[in-house]
Formats: C-alpha cells, sequence, structure tokens
C-alpha cells in the first residue's frame, strides 16, 4: 500500500512537472493549440508526441512483463467497442477545453500557480464529476 | 529554438515536457499496470469513481499535479499566466468533469495512453475532443467572445 502511495505520488510529480515544462498551465498555449484557424500554436502536438513516444516504448515493455513492478496484476481498460457516450462525453469535455483552455491535468496542476482560478476550475470539474455519477448514471 | 512559421511556438519545451509526462505514464503502466489518466484518477481520488486502487493512491497522484508545477517553477520562476473569468471557469469545469466521466477519459488517458497502444476507443476520442475543442475556439473567436490572453 505505502509503495503504491509512493509510486502514485511520484507519478503525479512527474506529471505536473511535464505539464508546467511544456507550458501545458497556461491557458493560452492550450487555446492556441485549438485556434487552428486562427493563430495556431503547435506546442501542444510537440508535449503531445513526446509522451506518445515514450509510452509506445512502456506498451513494448508491457507485453514482456508478467506482472507489473510493484503490483500483482494489470488493470488496464479492454473495451473495444464505440458508443455514444464516449463521443458524447468527447464533444461536451472538448467544449469546455476550448472555452477555459483548461484540462483535468492543467487544472489541477494550475493550483500551485494560481490558486484561485484554479480551484474554481477544479470545484466545477468535481461538481461536473459528481453530476454525471449522481444524476445521469446512477447505477 | 523557434519553429519557423510559429515565433511563439514552444517545440523543445513542448518535447521535454511530453518527456516528462511519458515517463510518469510509464511508470504508473510498468510500476503499477494502470493508465494514468487524471480525470479517472481525480474521480477516485474524491470517492466519485470506483477502481480496485485505493483511493489514498490517486489522492497521492492528484497531489502531485500541483507540487510537480511547484517544484518547476522554483527552478524556472514561471510567471503567472492568464486564466479565463470566473463564470467562464465554472461553466468549462463543470463540462469538463462530466464530459470526461461520461467519454471514459481526458486527455491524458484518451491522448497519451491510449492512443499510444492504438486503442480504437481513445482514437476516436481524442479526435472527437480536440475537434470540438478547435470548433468551440473558432466560434468563440467568431462571435467575439475568444478567451486568448
Amino acid at each position: 500500500m505505502i509503495r503504491t502511495v509512493i509510486v502514485t505520488l511520484l507519478a503525479g510529480t512527474l506529471f505536473g512537472a511535464g505539464l508546467t515544462v511544456g507550458g501545458m498551465t497556461d491557458p493560452a498555449r492550450v487555446i492556441g493549440f485549438l485556434d487552428l484557424f486562427g493563430d495556431w500554436d503547435p506546442t501542444l502536438a510537440f508535449v503531445m508526441a513526446g509522451a506518445v513516444a515514450v509510452m509506445v516504448v512502456a506498451w513494448a515493455v508491457q507485453k514482456r512483463l508478467a506482472h507489473p513492478l510493484f503490483a500483482q496484476k494489470f488493470s488496464l481498460p479492454d473495451r473495444t467497442d464505440l458508443d455514444p457516450r464516449l463521443v458524447g462525453g468527447a464533444v461536451l469535455f472538448g467544449v469546455g477545453w476550448g472555452i477555459a483552455g483548461l484540462c483535468p491535468g492543467p487544472g489541477l496542476a494550475a493550483l500551485a500557480i494560481a490558486p484561485l482560478p484554479a480551484a474554481i476550475f477544479c470545484a466545477a470539474m468535481l461538481a461536473g464529476m459528481a453530476l454525471h455519477r449522481f444524476g445521469f448514471d446512477g447505477d | 529554438m523557434t519553429l519557423p512559421g510559429f515565433p511563439d511556438a514552444a517545440p523543445l519545451a513542448g518535447l521535454a515536457g511530453g518527456l516528462l509526462i511519458g515517463l510518469s505514464a510509464a511508470l504508473m503502466l510498468l510500476g503499477l499496470g494502470r493508465i494514468a489518466g487524471v480525470s479517472g484518477l481525480a474521480a477516485r481520488a474524491t470517492g466519485l469513481a470506483d477502481s480496485t486502487l485505493p483511493r489514498v493512491a490517486a489522492f497521492a497522484f492528484v497531489v502531485g499535479l500541483p507540487l510537480g508545477a511547484l517544484v518547476v517553477m522554483l527552478f524556472t520562476g514561471t510567471l503567472t499566466p492568464q486564466f479565463a473569468d470566473p463564470i467562464t471557469l465554472v461553466i468549462a469545469g463543470l463540462l469538463v468533469g462530466f464530459g470526461t466521466r461520461l467519454g471514459s477519459g481526458c486527455t491524458s488517458g484518451h491522448g497519451v495512453c491510449g492512443m499510444s497502444r492504438l486503442s480504437q476507443r481513445s482514437l476516436v476520442a481524442t479526435a472527437t475532443f480536440i475537434a470540438s475543442g478547435v470548433a468551440t475556439v473558432a466560434i468563440a473567436n467568431a462571435l467575439g467572445l475568444g478567451f486568448r490572453p
């Protein structure tokens, strides 16, 4: 248990550092990437490329492991079907992402950078998650 | 280094940040056998999602995010960027929270982890939220409502 918590704390810290180094905690960078038909800023594509490149290697290593280094088994998503919820959720998420230039990672990381606006965004995000949990999908 | 045609872009910083994010996701995958999906971990940390991952472990990941940002700021003295007004932040937060749960993931889970394993669901979700975000920014700009600090 304590080992699991140390790993997730380290992973979260690396993730938050990466977002900040890559400029993703600056909403202007993110909106700039989405402003494809205006003054386009491709920085986010480089962040995504760097992260995906490391993960392509990680998935190749994963296939050769019988179990994770600090856990007994892999707990990975295995769904392959496409459903309206996946697409509808992505559409709604994209609208929110576009109007404020924040997705969940940068929103949470920004708590250390601009506490008040980040806290407003994060509180609303948790409210949105709660709405899904208890209102829409209360099963 | 600047990118020809895009004087404001920061390709090297972007790539460096991406590598750190990739290392984080690789640590979650190879260390714990899990996806580094921030929306899912945030929901798990707050009790808004069920998972076999202990809540305290998800909470530690979430705490790590601002901690990592703080560490970078201490070294680089990053200037505070501008954020949208509170009403926009509330609407955006609600849409991001509801949408990422309905769509089973966000930029990290679908974008970084899913696309790198060529998951069909993640490829569709990522293409959809980028298209939706691009359309949102284009419409907001056309209406003169665009937030672009």
